[in-house]
């Protein structure tokens, strides 16, 4: 049962309850990534899209088909593979001879192609070919981009947000310090991309913190950028929207000054100065219960009574 | 030479730390950026690509990732941690790099009927407070419930009879005859009566209707009689009403004046309680009668000396 039309009424219990896993939520689904290749792959990229899914693997799909499909020219058909398997980021492989050993990497937002960003593989090591132990499946990569490109070219901006989206997993309330094993290091140098992946080595420094050694487990890439398709300002704007429910209660009344010294504004009822009590003298002292001639009135309104008396 | 080994040691340990510090620390031009949520970290530091061409490609990468990755672990390990199952456990921050939903926020549900409605309104939900045993509550509350199942008792007649009681009351008696004489094949038409016996009391009302051709000018009259009321502006006195009225004002003045005595003398220690509520009760019976005597009244009141005051009109 798909999504594809507006509204699905679920006959039944079983229905409903997938129909309320893939509808959108205040807190998202971990987003899925499909990878898929395209008609005519290289042994290179079929590789590549297997490491890639290794790495990814709890969430992402791996299509064992060809799909024959250009995404640059028409999106319809990975927005409807998107649909039927619930996924918002895509990996697209193909080869031929004007782009060889090509990889489109994208995102949807809403079933529709956000961006995709189209990279050649130059040069590339499969996570097989090294010999070393590797990182265990599902394991949360820490992702660390490096070089001035990423933070002044646009293209690559893009990329760097796009490529965090795309491997940075679940978003976890807190991690267990041993479990910090995979590194995953972006480098844009010299108009290239160099992914390598890193297994996490941790001595002792003598200190609290340790020493870290790596040791590389593939599979790494030498990227060259190709072909980019960028959302609109507008789209990305809208992507970006954050429920009102999801966002910081503004906290009222409270400010900090430069030293970080907290400050707060209380609100003070006005204090009633008839109860106050002076200084006690006999003088002053409240009679008890004497006949007034008053007394008519204090009875039509035996409120008043109370305070006068 | 004693004082010169203890700054020598000290030295010697200032050393150790710094060499210790010295393997974990890395210096860069521009710190990293970090987003410690997501375990990201972001090298703004330009690379020399002089420096990285003449260099082995994948050991400067190497080199470059292990700096960067000290400096990502450095920032990690200052979270908070926790022991979570022997198991040490650093408490993450939310990410705070903007990524893209994967699908549009939530619509918010259309409101339904009822909160449309009050909305319209203004009704708020209720919370609900906190409920709290209370002994006394709990037994007031069964009181009352005592209290509502004989209320409800006391008016239906005895279905079978009597019912066994050391004394049975006169009315009861009474009562248990006619239910007796009743139960026959032909609903006690043809009972004969003692001689004196009284008829049944309570036996509820039976509706009588006018036959459809009979006294019409009887009926012209009631007619007229309703015409007239309707036409009058006058409107129509309603004895049992007024008398209610002038009776509860009695009420409401002796109550006043008891009230002034009371407050006189401050506080409740004078005012015995149902002392000067008796005062007038046996006394007003009769009154009460004699107000609803529009034929309507049935004798209530009469019976009873420990009602206060029965109100004309309302059986």
């Amino acid at each position: 049962m798909t999504q594809l039309d507006g509204v699905v009424k679920p006959k039944t219990k079983r229905s409903k309850r997938f129909l309320e896993s893939r509808a959108p939520k205040l807190t998202e689904n971990v987003k899925t990534a499909m990878i898929m290749k395209g008609g005519n792959t290289s042994q290179t990229v079929t590789q590549a899209l297997k490491d890639i899914y290794s790495l990814k693997k709890p969430n992402a799909v791996l299509y064992k088909k060809k799909n024959i499909t250009r995404p640059f020219e028409d999106s319809t058909s990975l927005e409807f593979f998107s649909k039927k398997s619930d996924c918002s980021l895509f990996l697209f492989g193909s080869h031929n001879k004007k782009r060889p050993n090509n990889l489109i990497f994208g995102r949807l937002f809403d079933f529709h192609v956000l961006d995709m960003i189209e990279l050649g593989i130059e040069k590339y090591v499969s996570l097989s070919e090294i010999k070393t132990s590797k990182c265990p499946e599902g394991t949360k990569p820490m992702l660390v981009f490096a070089g001035e490109a990423f933070d002044v070219d646009n293209d690559l901006k893009r990329l760097k947000s796009l490529l965090l989206d795309f491997f940075r997993g679940p978003t976890v309330p807190a991690v267990r310090l041993a479990g910090l094993e995979h590194i995953l290091h972006f480098t844009a140098l010299d108009g290239k991309i160099y992914m390598r992946s890193y297994r996490c080595l941790l001595k002792k420094s003598g200190c609290r913190t340790p020493r870290i050694e790596l040791e590389e487990i593939g599979p790494s890439f030498d990227f060259v950028m190709r072909r980019t398709h960028l959302a609109s300002d507008d789209l990305y704007k809208l992507a970006h929207r954050q429920p009102k429910a999801l966002k910081p209660k503004k906290k009222k009344n409270i400010s900090h000054d430069a030293f970080g010294t907290k400050f707060g504004r209380v609100h003070m009822q006005k204090q009633d100065l008839s109860k106050l009590q002076t200084r006690k003298m006999k003088g002053l002292r409240k009679r008890k219960g004497g006949v007034d001639s008053t007394e008519d009135e204090a009875a039509a309104a035996p409120k008043q009574v109370k305070v006068e008396s | 030479m004693a004082a010169c080994s203890v700054e020598q040691l000290l030295a010697k340990a200032e050393a150790e730390e710094a060499e210790k510090l010295n393997s974990i620390t890395v210096k860069k031009e521009l710190d990293l950026e970090f987003d410690i949520g997501n375990l990201l970290a972001f090298d703004k530091n330009r690379v020399e690509v002089a420096v990285f061409r003449q260099q082995k490609k994948d050991e400067f990468l190497l080199a470059l990732a292990r700096d960067n990755t000290q400096l990502l672990i450095n920032e990690i390990w200052k979270q908070p941690t926790e022991r979570v199952e022997e198991a040490i456990v650093a408490k993450l921050p939310d990410p705070v790099t903007p990524l893209p939903r994967e699908k549009p926020p939530p619509k918010a549900k259309p409101p339904t009927k009822w909160e449309q409605f009050a909305k319209l309104k203004g009704i708020q939900k209720k919370k609900k407070t906190n409920l709290v045993w209370d002994e006394t509550r709990v037994a007031k509350n069964e009181f009352n419930r005592l209290k509502n199942i004989a209320r409800a008792q006391k008016g239906k007649a005895p279905g079978l009879g009597l019912t066994p009681k050391a004394q049975q009351s006169k009315d009861e008696l009474a009562r248990a005859v006619s239910v007796a004489k009743s139960s026959t094949a032909s609903v006690g038409r043809f009972q004969d009566r003692l001689p004196k016996e009284k008829p049944p009391k309570n036996t509820g009302k039976k509706r009588k209707f006018e036959p459809l051709i009979g006294n019409f000018s009887n009926e012209k009259q009631k007619q007229l009689e309703l015409l007239q009321v309707m036409d009058s502006k006058k409107p129509k006195m309603d004895i049992t009403k007024a008398v209610n009225k002038q009776m509860r004002e009695e009420d409401r003045e002796e109550a006043a004046a008891k009230y002034k005595k009371g407050a006189g003398k401050r506080g409740r220690k004078g005012n015995m309680p149902g002392k000067g509520k008796g005062k007038g009760g046996k006394g007003k019976g009769g009154k009460g009668r004699a107000g609803g005597g529009g034929g309507k009244g049935r004798a209530g009141g009469g019976g009873g000396g420990g009602k206060k005051r029965s109100k004309p009109g309302k059986k």
